[in-house]
C-alpha cells in the first residue's frame, strides 16, 4: 500500500516536471503551424526584408519593425547597462548596510511594477518632457529611455550577484598593491565578473525585445524605417498588440509570423544566456 | 592614555580592529581623493547612477500618486461602483476579476510547480538528461515575452479549443507563464533545507514521500511562499498575455467561459480609448499600491526563510 502510494506520487511528480517541456513544445508547434505558412505565402524575403507594412494592400514587410525593435533595444542597453552596472558595483561593494536595506527592496519593487504602469508613466511624464526637449514626444529615444529604466532591475540583480561571486582576494590583492578601493573594484573585481555581467545584459536584451505594453505607449508606432533618433518607430511586439484585435486572414497570420520571428530571436538569446551561464560556472 | 587606547583596540574582535585602523574621517578621504581623480570620478559616477535609478522610481511612484490620488478622490465612490458603464468606468469588476484570475491561476500552477520542483530537487538523479531538458525548457518559458504567451493562448485556447475570449483561456495561459517562477523558487527553497533533516527522517524509518511532505516541504514554506507572492505580482501586473485570451469585457463573469478584464487590462483599455486619463491614473494608484504591498509581503516571507535557515 505504502509502496504503491510512493510509486504513484513519483509518477505525479515526474509528470508535473514534464509539463514545462510539454508547454514549450506546444507553444512552438502552435506558433510555427500558424506562422510559417504565412511566411511562405508572403515570401521569406518579402516578409523579413520588405520595407512596407500595408495590410490593406497585402504588403507585409516587417523590416521596419525588426529595425525598430533592434534600435529601441540597443538604446535601452546604452542607457540601462552603464547605469545598472554602476549601481550594481555600488550596491555590491560600497553601499553602507543601512542604505542597502532601502536600495535592495527598491530595486526589487522596480522589477515588480507592471509594464502597463511604466507605459503610463512614460506617456504622462517622459513623453511631454521629450516633447519639450527634442520636439517629438513619442519617439525611439523616449522608448529607449523608458526601456532602459525597465531593464535596470534585471541588470542590477544579475550584475550584483556576479560581482559578489568574485573572490574577495582579487580586491584585497589590488588594495595591497596600493590601488584605491575604487580602482581595485573597477579594474580587478569587475573584469573577473565579466561573464556574469554579460549574461545579465543578455537577459536585459531579452526583456527589452519582448516588452510590449510600455513600448506601445511611447514609441509612436509608425511602421516606417526611422530616420532620426527622434523619429517614431514600431517594434515587433507593438505591431502585434496594435493590430491583432481586428486582423483577419493573411493579416492575422502575418502577425503570428511576427511573433514567430520574435520567438526565434528570444530562443537565440536564451541559448546565448545559458551558454554564458554555464561558462561562468566553470 | 595612549596605552589604554591600544588595549581597547586589541581587545576588539578582528574585523573591528581592522575597521578601526582603516577608519578615516571624510576630510581625510577628500584629501586622498585629490591625488586620485579617477577614483573620485568613479565614486561620483556610481553615486550619480544610484541617484538616477532611485530618482526614477521616486518620480514614477510620486507622479502617479500625486495625480492619481486626487482623481481617485474626485471620482469616489462611483469609480468603485459594482457595474461598469461608459459614463462611469468603474474599476471594481476589474479588481474582482484580478482576484479571481489570480486565485485560479495559482490553483493550477502552484501544485504543478511545487510537484515539479520536488521531482527536480528530491527525486531526480543529478545530471540526468531529463532534468537537463526540464531545466532548459523552464528557462525558455521564463524568457518568452508575455505577448507571445498571449498569441499562443489565443491560438490554442481561444481558437483551436473554441473557448473564445474567456476567463479560463486567460487563467491557463497565465498558469503556464508563472510556472517557471514557481518551479525555480520552490526548488531553491527545497535545496536550502539541510540534508540532515532528510537523513533524520529516513533514520526514523519514514519513506521518501513522507519525508518530503512532513519534513522537507514544511521547512521550505517561507521560500515557496515568497515565490508564490512574486507570481501573484506577475499575474496582477500582466496585460499583454491577457488582452487576446481573457479579452477586455468589463464585468464580473458568470462562468469560466466569459470574458473578463483584470485591472492591468482595464488600465490599457482606458488608455487606448483615450478618454479616461484621470480614471487611468486612479487605476494606476490602486495597481501600484497592490504591487507595493505584494512586494513587501514577498520580502517579509523571504526574510523569514533566512531567519529559519540560520
Amino acid at each position: 500500500m505504502q509502496k504503491a502510494k510512493e510509486n504513484i506520487m513519483h509518477v505525479v511528480f515526474l509528470v508535473s516536471a514534464c509539463i514545462s517541456v510539454i508547454a514549450v513544445i506546444t507553444i512552438c508547434v502552435f506558433l510555427f503551424i500558424n506562422g510559417i505558412p504565412a511566411i511562405g505565402e508572403i515570401g521569406v524575403f518579402d516578409f523579413l526584408l520588405g520595407k512596407s507594412w500595408k495590410p490593406l494592400e497585402n504588403q507585409f514587410g516587417i523590416f521596419p519593425m525588426i529595425v525598430g525593435s533592434l534600435y529601441v533595444t540597443a538604446g535601452a542597453i546604452l542607457t540601462g547597462v552603464p547605469i545598472g552596472l554602476l549601481c550594481a558595483v555600488y550596491m555590491a561593494k560600497f553601499c553602507p548596510k543601512k542604505l542597502y536595506k532601502i536600495l535592495k527592496p527598491a530595486i526589487e519593487l522596480m522589477a515588480g511594477i507592471p509594464s502597463i504602469v511604466y507605459g503610463f508613466f512614460g506617456l504622462m511624464v517622459i513623453v511631454p518632457f521629450m516633447q519639450d526637449c527634442t520636439g517629438t514626444g513619442k519617439s525611439m529615444l523616449t522608448a529607449s529611455v523608458l526601456l532602459g529604466v525597465m531593464i535596470l532591475p534585471t541588470i542590477i540583480g544579475v550584475a550584483e550577484s556576479a560581482i559578489r561571486a568574485v573572490p574577495e582576494s582579487y580586491y584585497e590583492g589590488s588594495l595591497a598593491l596600493g590601488a584605491t578601493s575604487e580602482r581595485s573594484v573597477f579594474f580587478a573585481t569587475l573584469p573577473a565578473a565579466k561573464t556574469g555581467i554579460m549574461s545579465g545584459v543578455i537577459l536585459g536584451i531579452g526583456r527589452a525585445v519582448g516588452e510590449t505594453m510600455a513600448v506601445v505607449m511611447v514609441c509612436g508606432n509608425q511602421s516606417i524605417l526611422p530616420e532620426r533618433i527622434t523619429s517614431g518607430v514600431r517594434t515587433l511586439t507593438a505591431n502585434i498588440v496594435l493590430e491583432m484585435g481586428y486582423a483577419a486572414d493573411l493579416h492575422r497570420d502575418a502577425l503570428i509570423a511576427t511573433a514567430v520571428v520574435l520567438f526565434v530571436f528570444i530562443l537565440l538569446m536564451n541559448t546565448l544566456f545559458s551558454v554564458l551561464k554555464s561558462r561562468s560556472k566553470n | 592614555m595612549e596605552i589604554t587606547e591600544k588595549k581597547a583596540v586589541f581587545s576588539m574582535s578582528d574585523t573591528e580592529s581592522v575597521k578601526a585602523v582603516n577608519f578615516r574621517t571624510w576630510q581625510q578621504k577628500l584629501r586622498e581623493y585629490k591625488h586620485q581623480p579617477l577614483s573620485l570620478f568613479l565614486k561620483l559616477l556610481m553615486l550619480l547612477a544610484i541617484l538616477l535609478s532611485a530618482g526614477m522610481l521616486v518620480l514614477l511612484i510620486g507622479s502617479i500618486l500625486i495625480k492619481g490620488i486626487p482623481s481617485l478622490i474626485a471620482y469616489f465612490p462611483s469609480i468603485f461602483s459594482w457595474t461598469y458603464t461608459s459614463e462611469n468606468v468603474s474599476m471594481t469588476p476589474a479588481i474582482v476579476n484580478t482576484v479571481i484570475m489570480t486565485i485560479l491561476s495559482l490553483l493550477i500552477s502552484v501544485p504543478i510547480g511545487i510537484f515539479a520542483a520536488i521531482y527536480l530537487a528530491e527525486y531526480a538523479k543529478r545530471g540526468s538528461r531529463l532534468v537537463k531538458i526540464i531545466r532548459i525548457t523552464a528557462e525558455t518559458l521564463s524568457g518568452i515575452p508575455s505577448i507571445v504567451y498571449g498569441l499562443f493562448g489565443y491560438l490554442l485556447f481561444v481558437i483551436a479549443l473554441g473557448l473564445g475570449y474567456s476567463l479560463i483561456s486567460g487563467v491557463v495561459t497565465l498558469s503556464i507563464m508563472i510556472l517557471p517562477l514557481i518551479i525555480r523558487t520552490t526548488e531553491e527553497a527545497l535545496l536550502s533545507v539541510p540534508d540532515s533533516y532528510r537523513e533524520g527522517s529516513f533514520g526514523l524509518g519514514a519513506g521518501r514521500l513522507r519525508t518530503v511532505f512532513k519534513v522537507v516541504l514544511p521547512s521550505a514554506v517561507p521560500g515557496i511562499l515568497a515565490g508564490v507572492i512574486l507570481a501573484i505580482g506577475r499575474i496582477v501586473g500582466e496585460s499583454a498575455a491577457l488582452i487576446f485570451t481573457a479579452g477586455t469585457y468589463a464585468a464580473v463573469p458568470d462562468g469560466l467561459t466569459d470574458s473578463a478584464r483584470t485591472l492591468s487590462v482595464h488600465m490599457y483599455a482606458l488608455l487606448s480609448e483615450g478618454l479616461y486619463t484621470e480614471q487611468a491614473y486612479a487605476a494606476a494608484v490602486v495597481l501600484l499600491v497592490l504591487v507595493i504591498g505584494i512586494n513587501a509581503l514577498s520580502g517579509f516571507a523571504a526574510k523569514k526563510l533566512l531567519r529559519s535557515g540560520n
